[in-house]
């Protein structure tokens, strides 16, 4: 585990002075350019303002949900905020891990008055989580593929078509968001899907559908493969988190293109494990509502393409701090990007999540 | 020692003694001194070994956690026979009602809900959405309370769950990691499309004693070069074989994805010198080829070390007094050399084997999905769906499965004939 001491000063002497004042506080995130842009939207303006405390960046957000129940059964929690995706801050807070927040009294209100609870809207999926971003799982695609002889995957429909659009597809290992995918292209009304969903015959169905295409499928499990594949040409469509693609695209300059079409919304924000002292609670719920106000989460899009959680950030979205590119068109939640979207179903997934996958994983060893 | 013993007697040692009882004391004593010895080390292995262990595995049976929810309906619900095709009464209910108050002002509802629906999917948030309710309600009609809360309620498998899985212990972990259920009606076993563990546990076996063989094969040669060279040249093909050693797990992975994949190195070259044509591209990775490949070298340094250090001390002089006794190379090889490495070649290969049955970070990015191992699903279990209890069944399970293996070993090879130098 990669421990980097963040501090706001950057001679040494100014790092000794601060770090022997200063009480640590362990915020775990997913490390890399997601880290980054916190370190420059939240944690250095939170530091330039409290002095005595001293963020500490764990990178262990993968495994977070094994690791913060097995603290709290240790007795010995050293993390103070943790950054988790929906899904798992529902899991968290299902087993009681993470503490309930009250947006009214722990977040800051918008610039114009309105409560957090308005701002953040039907994004307040479980009691106890904080969401700063929507990111979304999303097609990107090669623009030079020869055999497509000119043709460009119009929606996501185009990844189930082998004949006019051959080759090698990447695809995640699990069944949230492939089951919905395939059921859309075999014909599936959007607002029937998880009725279709939650009976066998419709697991069955869905599964078929991506039968057709299995032996086209190169299967992903960490977020970075999907952008490589398509960057060595192993892969001539695939599905990986907008963020990766955007790095790919603009960063990089791959010959590689977004297919927004039936991009999935997710979030991601922060909990606070249950069970903390009193005083670190306390350091903890200040952080949070600091980092989630409304400035907080605009500044982040600065350094990475995913949406604010908040309504009222969107206005303040301003252009990338490298790149200089206006950043709004990037983001998921951009009108033109957001024509056919989904939101993940939490509630649907939190049941039939474990019942899918075992039946999903049994159907892809075969 | 002086002759102290009486005519018909026990002999006695010096102090009038009887000497057995004096000889086993002092035994006693050497026995408890060496033991003082290594106490600070068995501790340490018991307590944080031994015990996390102990403790991870009686999580497959454990199902404390519901009849310490809901106390009373586990009690109320005894009196109801699951097979009835009728609901539970207005006790069973009332008793519910009665243990959700409780625990969701404990915030304990949610948790026994994630239990149950491992086993029926939907309990979660029947339980998440009742317990939110839960506070409002009075005493009257409990069944209809709880089903204006929830028709889910009304759904006889949901009580048949709870029925089923009401006692302290469980053995429906072990039911699933070996493909099998608890119905109302009985164990049985899933349909054959949904089975994936036992299916799981025979590759996991099949693919680790195939990378065994493959380590063995290109190791021996290795370790007979290494063991015969002069040292300066040996100590530098040593580190060669050590370089891997020393590089991240990680990077050899992902170097072997650059190499094997079909836009890769290899394929390319091939594609450039005419030998493929670039339609056909050999697929050597995302499949069970490229984890015996990346697993192979990998592990490979732990099958040529004990080989080397076990070579290193055979004699040069009896392969060549066989051969001046006549016999050909292959005959000196097979019974005059080739005897004295067994204990090198037991050595590597349970190495080899209790590591390669154990990975799943590698097969996770290399294996696609012919690949995978019982690893990456217990590392899902116990990483990402958090239902420790069939994790801990599928590692129990697992142990076992090699502990018999180790058995089996000791009969063919003999675990004292294991060298590693």
């Amino acid at each position: 585990m990669k421990l980097t001491k963040l501090v706001a000063g950057t001679a040494v002497a100014a790092l000794m002075a601060s770090t022997a004042m200063a009480e640590d506080m362990t915020i775990v995130s997913w490390g890399g350019a997601y880290s980054k842009s916190q370190l420059k939207a939240y944690h250095e303006p939170y530091m330039a303002k409290n002095s005595g405390v001293n963020i500490i960046n764990d990178e262990s957000s993968a495994e977070a949900v094994a690791k913060l129940r097995a603290m709290t059964e240790a007795g010995n929690v050293t993390w103070d905020v943790v950054d988790v995706v929906a899904s798992d801050a529902i899991r968290l807070c299902d087993e009681g891990l993470a503490l309930e927040i009250n947006p009214d009294k722990d977040l800051a209100k918008a610039p114009d008055g309105s409560s957090a609870a308005d701002d953040f809207g039907d994004l307040l999926v479980s009691s106890c989580f904080i969401p700063q971003i929507v990111y979304s799982t999303t097609f990107g695609y090669r623009s030079d593929v020869a055999a497509w002889n000119g043709k460009e995957p119009q929606d996501v429909c185009a990844v189930f078509d082998v004949e006019n659009f051959p080759g090698k597809r990447s695809l995640e290992k699990r069944p949230i968001n492939n089951m919905e995918w395939a059921l859309l292209c075999d014909g599936v009304e959007k607002d029937k899907i998880y009725d279709v969903l939650s009976t066998d015959e419709g697991v069955d169905r869905a599964l078929a559908k991506l039968g057709s295409i299995k032996d086209h499928v190169v299967w992903w499990s960490a977020g970075a493969e999907t952008p490589q594949r398509l960057a060595d040409g192993e892969v001539v469509i695939g599905s990986t988190y907008n963020g990766r693609l955007f790095a790919l695209i603009e960063e990089q300059k791959q010959p590689v293109k977004m297919l927004w079409d039936a991009q999935v919304f997710d979030l991601d924000g922060w909990i606070i494990p249950a069970g903390l002292s009193e005083e670190r609670k306390k350091r903890a719920l200040d952080y949070i509502h600091f980092a989630t106000d409304t400035q907080r989460l605009a500044d982040q899009a600065k350094y990475i393409s995913y949406g604010p959680a908040r309504k009222s950030s969107a206005p303040l979205v301003g252009k990338h701090a490298d790149l200089g590119i206006e950043m709004a068109p990037h983001m998921p939640t951009d009108p033109n990007n957001s024509k056919n979207t989904f939101l993940y179903n939490y509630e649907w997934w939190a049941d039939n999540r474990d019942d899918l996958d075992a039946k999903f994983q049994a159907w892809l060893s075969k | 020692m002086t002759d102290t013993a009486t005519p018909d007697g026990p002999m006695l040692a010096a102090d009038g003694t009887p000497l057995k009882a004096s000889l086993a004391r002092a035994l006693r004593r050497e026995k408890l001194r060496a033991l003082m010895l290594i106490a600070p080390l068995l501790v340490f292995v018991a307590v944080t070994f031994i015990a996390p262990i102990g403790n991870m595995l009686v999580r497959s049976v454990d199902n404390s956690i519901v009849p310490e929810t809901l106390p009373e309906t586990v009690v109320a619900i005894q009196k109801w026979d699951p097979l009835s095709g009728e609901l539970p009464d207005e006790s069973v209910f009332a008793a519910m009602i009665a243990d959700l108050k409780v625990a969701s002002k404990a915030k304990t509802h949610t948790r026994v809900g994630s239990r149950l629906n491992y086993e029926q999917p939907g309990i979660a948030s029947l339980f998440r959405k009742t317990g939110r309710r839960v506070k409002k309600f009075d005493d009257s009609n409990a069944k209809d309370q709880l089903l204006k809360a929830d028709k889910k309620w009304g759904n006889i498998e949901v009580w048949q769950t709870i029925h089923r899985f009401s006692g302290e212990y469980t053995s429906g972990y072990f039911l699933a990691a070996a493909d099998a259920e608890k119905t109302a009606e009985g164990v049985q076993f899933l349909d054959e499309d949904d089975q994936i563990y036992l299916y799981l546990f025979g590759r996991t076996l099949f693919l680790s004693i195939t990378i065994t063989v493959t380590c063995l094969l290109l190791g021996y040669p290795i370790a007979w070069i290494l063991a015969n060279l002069p040292l300066r040249t040996s100590n530098l093909l040593m580190i060669l074989v050590l370089l891997p050693f020393w590089t991240s797990l990680l990077v050899r992975t992902s170097a072997w994805i650059v190499l094997l994949q079909q836009q890769g190195v290899i394929n390319n070259t091939l594609v450039w010198l005419g030998v493929l044509d670039d339609q056909n591209r050999l697929e050597m990775m995302f499949n069970q080829t490229g984890t015996i490949i990346a697993m192979t070298h990998i592990l490979l340094p732990f099958m040529i070390l004990p080989l080397y250090s076990v070579m290193k001390s055979i004699p040069p002089h009896y392969v060549r007094a066989a051969k001046s006794l006549g016999a050909t190379d292959w005959v000196a090889f097979w019974r005059v050399y080739f005897p004295q490495t067994v204990p090198g070649i037991g050595a590597g290969a349970i190495l080899v084997f209790i590591l390669a049955i154990g990975y799943y970070i590698t097969p996770e990015l290399v294996g696609g999905t012919s690949g995978i191992f019982i690893s990456n699903r217990i590392a899902y279990h116990i990483s990402s769906s958090l239902n420790w209890g069939l994790g801990a069944a599928l590692g129990l399970i697992l142990l076992v499965a090699v502990l018999i293996l180790y058995a089996a070993y000791d009969k063919i090879v003999g675990i004292d004939n294991v060298k590693l130098g």
